[in-house]
């Protein structure tokens, strides 16, 4: 792929986001995204604990602010894909609450009508590939989604975001190498929130600096502080920049932190009660934007405690939908093996 | 005085074009000097000299074709050897001992396919073997064509025809195809639609996933099937499941192609039929085309059908030449199996190379008084299960023809189908023809051994009738 085709894209330069110092509203703004996160991966786990969803269930809590952070210097059409730790990344990409919790909860009003769950979720409408399953997979096809961009011509940018655990697996630098090779628009999220599974990145990993993962494929890479909403989306932009002007992909290494288990059923034994404690009171993402919102006067109690009340009321009523919502018709069972045949 | 051979340069080459000499009778050679041009129908190819000594006669004019391997084409006088006079350099002939060339045509031993890629004899079997798909208009006219050029102009077409088609795979662009399959093809469309990749199975896999995925129409071409097996992930659980997991939103167009099955002497790794591993998973389409028209009819129809398909084609049969029709956008529907023959006393059902196999068994069979009917299944997933109870009930009896293995094999699917809708019209127990149930053995004798020949599907259709050997 060498040829280069001026980007007509329909997002034309100019009306592309810009991304600048965030204002207070935007700061704000992700205030009430990384809360939604939050409450909503709270009452998630409390379903579950419920029985009402089941199977695998891998909770966000404790990175919101990557997810957050990243989504801030995005256009709509740009791509995310990711992994199967993605309530955040969906609920960030604009799909709705209920959808999400309804999916969770395995019912016909569910993002894929409830034959997905929680690890294979999709919007097309929000460009937002899913939730896969298979650790890494979601590389290789974010590489595409970036091919399919610059083989229209079009500038949009795909983010794919795996973990510290998809950073060993082969085909990430399989994707890696044609990505740099053919300069496609790409931007590598590592959140490396340093456990895969039980395996501490120091027991799992020869390069524990994972934004130095790139090097041998000319791909440049850097650390961030993935607690930090307002450093993620500054390193955000300038790699989404990056790779929108054709200048090939870039490694964000999130430095971030996940206060539950691995999945809900992780009793999450191999690290300490003080290290979940320690980042959980110094480091929260939440309790940090909240910190400069009020030091900056930004916003008082009383308007942080209305977003609380909208969230809650948000996260409830998704709750509510998600139990409300029937089973899927058993016709479904049938549907969407294949595409019927256009020919 | 040693003679110089002409070399087989791929492991099913048997002959081949002499196109030119670069020595001359009388000159000095040393070990590694190019001395001749040899042409296959996907390359030229240089010989080297491996002994010193002078050229003492060339055999073989330049320009000649169809050089059997192993005859002699030149002979050269070591030292102190005189230059032979001819009656001297014919006597010489009992005196080779020594394969005197190779194969040293850079690209063709730089690549790591060297010894992987197949020349297949250029064989023509005449269109009335078939019968033609009753669909065709009346008068049709048609261009014998081998697989290889059909492919090529399946791809073609469709490229034409929808800008979002595009060809991936290893040595597709500039090399022209390890198998010539893309010959031609970078040149028409350039290197924004035919993409040479790195050898990385796994990862252009799923990058064709992810374009498919962004609205593109992928073909994604495996040297072999057998190094899908790196990619056996993506195609199942991204390609093929995504769909379903999606609620319908994220349909998969997408073509995964290459050769599959046995090709010759390449050994246990690089000689396995995928039918049966990639029939079982629901949201894939399977097709597996037997003659040319078929290959490109099938091709089009999977470029363009919005589902993940994988196209399974035979490295033997590349080259072999059929009727193709003269038509206009030559699109068959995919999952009609096709009637190759008609019979009544037994039902032979087969698909890719094997259909040859089942059309040469049923005419031993005729001689020998049995009228079989022959069932090309031509896709395996969806499986025309229809037209082979069909054929069951008039015959009664089936004999399943397959190059992989038994154990939870298309046969195995086929004889389960026949016993559970037409267990009543049955006259004898399904048999099933196949590799036999070994890893494929190198040795020439042994490979032999372990694929299924006409020869089998005569003895199992007998057996299936109850006539005695």
């Amino acid at each position: 792929m060498a040829a280069k085709k001026p980007a007509t894209s329909s997002a034309k330069a100019g009306t592309r986001k810009k991304a600048g110092e965030p204002s207070k509203a935007e700061l704000i703004g992700y205030y009430r995204d990384m809360l939604l996160i939050r409450r909503f991966e709270e009452k998630a786990g409390q379903l579950y604990g419920m029985g009402l969803i089941a199977g695998f269930c891998h909770l966000y809590i404790g990175q919101e602010a990557v997810v957050v952070g990243v989504q801030s210097v995005l256009d709509p059409d740009d791509q995310v894909i990711t992994g199967y730790r993605d309530h955040g990344h969906m609920l960030a990409t604009g799909m709705t609450a209920r959808g999400v919790m309804a999916e969770l909860t395995g019912r016909a009003d569910g993002y894929a009508r409830g034959k997905g769950g929680s690890m294979h979720m999709f919007s097309r409408e929000k460009n937002f590939f899913g939730g896969h399953g298979i650790v890494g997979a979601q590389v290789p096809i974010g590489t595409g989604l970036a091919f399919s961009n610059k083989y229209r011509g079009s500038d949009a940018v795909c983010i794919a975001y795996f973990g510290d655990g998809a950073s060993n697996q082969g085909q990430v630098y399989e994707a890696f190498n044609m990505a740099s090779l053919w300069k496609l628009p790409v931007v590598y999220v590592i959140e490396n929130n340093q456990y895969a599974m039980g395996t501490s990145i120091a027991r799992s990993s020869a390069e524990t600096e994972l934004f130095k993962r790139g090097i041998s494929f000319e791909i440049p890479g850097e650390l961030v502080d993935g607690m930090d909403v307002i450093a993620v989306r500054a390193a955000a932009a300038k790699a989404v920049a990056r790779a929108r002007e054709g200048e090939g992909p870039f490694i964000l290494e999130m430095k971030t932190y996940r206060y539950r288990g691995h999945s809900m059923s992780d009793p999450a034994k191999y690290r300490t009660r003080e290290e979940v404690q320690e980042m959980r009171e110094h480091h929260d993402p939440i309790e940090m934007l909240k910190k400069k919102l009020l030091d900056a006067k930004h916003v008082t109690e009383e308007e942080l405690k209305k977003i609380e009340a909208e969230v809650r009321e948000v996260v409830n009523d998704s709750a509510q939908f998600a139990q409300d919502s029937p089973e899927p018709d058993p016709s479904e069972l049938w549907t969407d093996v294949l595409v019927e045949s256009r020919t | 005085m040693t003679d110089i051979l002409m070399p087989a340069l791929s492991p099913t080459m048997e002959e081949g074009t002499l196109s030119k000499w670069l020595v001359k009778e009388g000159d000095t050679v040393k070990p590694g000097d190019v001395i001749a041009e040899i042409e296959t129908d996907k390359a030229t190819m240089e010989v080297e000299a491996v002994d010193e000594g002078v050229i003492s006669k060339l055999m073989i004019p330049a320009g000649t074709e169809g050089v059997k391997v192993n005859a002699v084409i030149a002979q050269i006088a070591g030292e102190g050897e005189a230059p032979a006079p001819k009656a001297k350099a014919e006597k010489a002939n009992g005196e080779a001992k020594v394969d005197a060339v190779r194969g040293a045509g850079g690209t063709e031993t730089k690549a790591r396919n060297d010894g992987h890629r197949l020349r297949a004899p250029e064989q023509k079997v005449a269109a009335a073997e078939g019968l033609h798909d009753p669909t065709l208009p009346e008068g049709v006219t048609y261009t014998k064509t081998s697989i290889r050029d059909a492919l090529r102009d399946a791809i073609a077409e469709e490229m034409r025809r929808d800008e979002s088609v595009f060809l991936m795979g290893e040595e597709v662009g500039q090399y022209q195809g390890a198998y010539k399959v893309s010959r031609g093809l970078l040149e028409e469309f350039g290197d924004r639609r035919i993409i040479d990749t790195p050898i990385t199975e796994h990862g252009f896999a799923g990058l064709g996933v992810g374009a498919a995925f962004g609205g593109l129409k992928p073909i994604v071409e495996f040297m072999t099937f057998n190094f899908a097996m790196q990619a056996i992930d993506q195609i199942i659980n991204s390609a093929a499941k995504t769909l379903y997991m999606s609620g319908g939103q994220m349909g998969c167009s997408i073509v995964f192609r290459g050769p599959n099955g046995a090709a010759s002497r390449v050994g246990a790794q690089h000689s396995q039929d995928y039918s049966a591993w990639y029939g079982h998973i629901p949201g894939l389409k399977v097709i597996a085309p037997y003659d040319a028209a078929d290959a490109k009819g099938l091709l089009k129809a999977a470029i363009r059908d919005p589902n993940p398909v994988v196209f399974l084609e035979h490295e033997l049969m590349y080259g072999v030449e059929f009727d193709v029709p003269n038509v206009d956008d030559f699109v068959l529907p995919i999952g009609k199996a096709r009637i190759r023959r008609e019979g009544t006393d037994v039902t032979l059902v087969a698909h890719s190379r094997m259909v040859k196999f089942a059309l040469d068994a049923a005419e031993e069979l005729a001689r020998q008084g049995i009228e079989a009917e022959v069932v090309d299944l031509r896709s395996l997933r969806p499986l025309d299960t229809a037209t082979v109870i069909e054929s069951v009930k008039k015959t009664n009896r089936i004999v399943t023809c397959e190059e992989g293995w038994r154990f939870f094999g298309v046969g195995a699917e086929i004889a389960a189908a026949v016993t559970e809708e037409a267990f009543d019209y049955l006259d004898a127990p399904p048999m099933r023809v196949h590799q036999k149930d070994v890893p494929l053995p190198y040795a020439a004798n042994l490979e032999k051994l372990s694929l299924p020949n006409a020869q089998d599907i005569v003895e199992a259709a007998k057996k299936v009738c109850y006539v005695a050997e």
